[in-house]
């Protein structure tokens, strides 16, 4: 059972499928929004399963074990934390205490990868692109640890399963000021997690062209992409969980409630993506450990005092 | 920190043409721009002298894909400078108003490329799709898109229609309100302000220095326009009604530099409007024959500054010589003034800027086994010495060059 929900249900196969849609999504209403046609629906699928099938070519300089270990443990990761959050929201008792730290760890370990797969690439730009994903992992890490800890105070448990419980309980979190405030500091993390405009900043595709992802190809690629994906379906999912009363399977209409949800959240990413330039790495930074981290703390103040 | 280098080019998926850039990094910030072009060469001059006169426009409208009336446009203004003649009214009007077109069609280009450099994607789409309007009406008036071959030694070559005249008003009527919205968006966004304010700052007394043109020098305070200093075919009667006005802004800084992009849209769609208002009738054509020996220089405000033509003469139906020079020649080492000190992000759009064109600026390409070489201005001056003494014992005249 474990291995099934690992691979194929809720976790790998069925994050990817979910996950390459939302991304497909993303690009069409990005194309519809620049008077462009977009992509067919399977576009994202072929890019990957197209990549999947290419030669990965190593650089000369490049450290083979960390180059190739990178895009496998990211997609290893992002898979894990789809399989964990689907299998709570079915089940809130599958949970243990503390779970939610290593969700945070675990949502963390593709930035990390890709920092460990730039900085092995041995390419100048790559290494720059490192760099800059390195000071964007700390300066996002701090405000969404916060709005965190916002959440498991207001619920009391350090399990996630036990804040679902609790939202299921007293309403979700969203619903008071704090809750709001902190939705939207985590949303922005969420954006920086994924690495979209204003926050591509390590890809930054007219400055390093690819940054950390520069020397990457084929299979490689593909599986970088694939991680992508993944947490392109997860990292809403989280947000529905911790914030948003968690997807209630079982009766009618809570699938259709938490599928409206979440297109909501994809706007929400979507037009962030669309309507903001580029920031600058010392720009992002201090603008998440400034304005979003105080954002973060009067979210965790009030949420204490009950608002 | 250690010193880094970081090589950009010469084929790199940042770059849309060849060139090759060397960034020397402390950490994320360059300390110093290094740049190499020359990848891009393709002997326009040498090709141009084995033309007759009328073949040359053709050419020269090649030299580039974006400001490609600007090439002819001063080229024939340097041949009518050698004939002493001055072109009909109706086809310097015709002239002056496929010139601001592409002025208006090449804003938008670099607007939205610009756009895409700081990653807002959303403002390239659709600066390039507004810019279709203005292309339609191109393509209504001339025929073409973008290479429109309009501009003839002595005229114009083509008559264009009213009906064209009139869809092309409403083109710019559209384009108008776009525009304004795009001002709307640089007056607004914070988020474009933070990133692109006090960014790049090209200083006055650089601007000068660096002899900087057009939208590269007139956001420096510095009011170069050869539309207003030297008012040649159209530009003087539209000046003398103010149909338009030179724009100039004093901080220098990218921001600016876009913003006097946008509002010189604004400009030229206005003087756009009168010279098909006021466009008078009769010939459009002087009907050109013989070329006397001699030379001439003629020189247009392109899109990007003021590109320079100089055509020398001995009678044949051929120029002798024909030497162009463009608007990012002397707008490009303006980077070595802005660029230091900035991070990698922030050299990407400084040197896209000043809209550079490398294409139309290669004249001259070095080829040696050893490729540390570098050209000096003497090399050049020397180099440049010796072809006027060929030129001139082919010519059967003495030299009047002062000993080198």
């Amino acid at each position: 059972m474990l291995v099934f929900n690992y691979l194929v249900f809720p976790g790998l196969l069925f994050a990817t499928v979910a996950g390459l849609l939302t991304w497909w999504f993303d690009r069409k209403v990005t194309a519809r929004v620049q008077y462009r046609v977009g992509p067919p629906w399977y576009q994202c699928f072929a890019d990957v399963v197209k990549l999947l099938g290419k030669e990965v070519v190593l650089p000369e300089n490049a450290r083979r074990t960390g180059f190739l270990l990178a895009p496998i443990t990211a997609v290893a990761a992002s898979a894990l934390v789809a399989a964990m959050l689907g299998v709570y929201n079915m089940n809130y008792g599958t949970g243990f205490v503390g779970d939610i730290i290593v969700f945070w760890y675990l949502l963390a370990i593709p930035s990390i990868m890709l920092i460990l797969g730039g900085a092995a690439s041995g390419n100048p730009l790559a290494s720059v692109g490192s760099a800059r994903e390195i000071k964007l992992l700390l300066s996002y890490e701090l405000p969404f640890i916060i709005v965190l800890t916002m959440a498991i105070l207001k619920a009391g448990t350090l399990s996630l399963g036990g804040i679902i419980e609790y939202q299921v309980g007293h309403g979700p979190i969203l619903y008071s000021l704090s809750g709001v405030l902190g939705f939207i500091v985590a949303l922005i993390c969420v954006q920086a997690k994924l690495g979209l405009v204003p926050f591509d900043i390590p890809e930054a595709e007219t400055e390093l062209g690819g940054g950390v992802i520069y020397d990457y190809s084929g299979a490689a690629l593909g599986a970088f992409k694939l991680s992508k994906g993944i947490l392109f379906y997860t990292l809403p999912i989280f947000l529905i969980t911790v914030f948003w009363g968690g997807i209630k399977i079982g009766d009618g209409w809570g699938i259709l409630w938490a599928v409206l949800k979440y297109v909501l959240i994809i706007a929400l990413i979507t037009l962030i993506r669309n309507t903001n330039p580029r920031l600058r790495i010392d720009q992002a930074m201090r603008f998440f450990w400034g304005k979003l981290t105080l954002l973060a703390i009067i979210a965790f103040i009030l949420s204490a005092i009950g608002i | 920190m250690k010193k880094t280098t970081l090589p950009i080019g010469p084929f790199h998926p940042l770059l849309e043409e060849p060139e090759f850039f060397t960034l020397y990094l402390d950490g994320e910030i360059v300390k110093k721009v290094d740049l190499r072009i020359g990848y891009n060469h393709r002997g326009h001059e040498k090709l141009s002298t084995g033309l007759t006169w009328d073949q040359v426009p053709f050419l020269v409208e090649r030299i580039c894909g974006i400001c490609s009336t600007s090439h002819p446009y001063a080229y024939v203004l340097a041949v009518e400078d050698l004939l002493g003649i001055k072109a009909p009214p109706r086809g310097q009007y015709i002239r002056a108003l496929i010139g601001e077109m592409e002025r208006i069609h090449s804003h938008l280009l670099w607007l939205g490329l610009a756009g895409h450099f700081i990653g807002y994607n959303t403002v390239w789409m659709w600066s390039w799709r507004y810019r279709e309007e203005i292309l339609d009406a191109c393509e209504k008036l001339t025929g073409n898109r973008n290479h429109y071959a309009m501009c003839r030694v002595g005229g114009a070559r083509r008559d264009i229609t009213r009906e064209a005249m009139d869809f092309t008003m409403g083109a710019l009527d559209s384009n108008e309100k776009s525009t304004n919205m795009f001002l709307g968006v640089f007056a607004d966004d914070p988020v474009l302000h933070k990133r692109l304010k006090g960014v790049g700052v090209l200083t006055k007394e650089d601007a000068i220095a660096y002899c900087a043109t057009g939208p590269t020098s007139r956001p420096s305070g510095v009011p170069w326009d050869v539309r207003q200093d030297d008012p040649y075919d159209a530009y003087g009667p539209s000046l003398e009604a103010g149909a338009w006005k030179v724009i100039v802004t004093e901080n220098g800084d990218v921001f600016d530099k876009a913003v006097v992009r946008v509002l010189e849209i604004l400009e030229s769609i206005k003087l756009c409007r009168w010279l098909i208002e006021n466009m008078p009738d009769g010939e459009i054509d002087a009907g050109v024959g013989d070329i006397p020996p001699g030379e001439g220089v003629g020189h247009h405000e392109a899109p990007r500054g003021e590109v320079i033509h100089y055509i020398r003469s001995d009678g044949s139906n051929k120029p002798i010589r024909h030497k162009v020079r463009a608007p990012t020649f002397v707008n490009l080492p303006t980077y070595k003034a802005t660029c230091p000190g900035h991070t990698i992000a922030d050299v990407a759009l400084i040197t896209a800027s000043i809209d550079p064109c490398y294409c139309c600026t290669e004249r001259i390409g070095v080829v040696t086994r050893n490729r540390t070489s570098s050209v000096t201005q003497d090399d050049l001056v020397k180099l440049s010495v010796e072809k006027t003494r060929e030129m001139e014992k082919r010519m059967g005249r003495k030299s009047g060059l002062v000993k080198f």
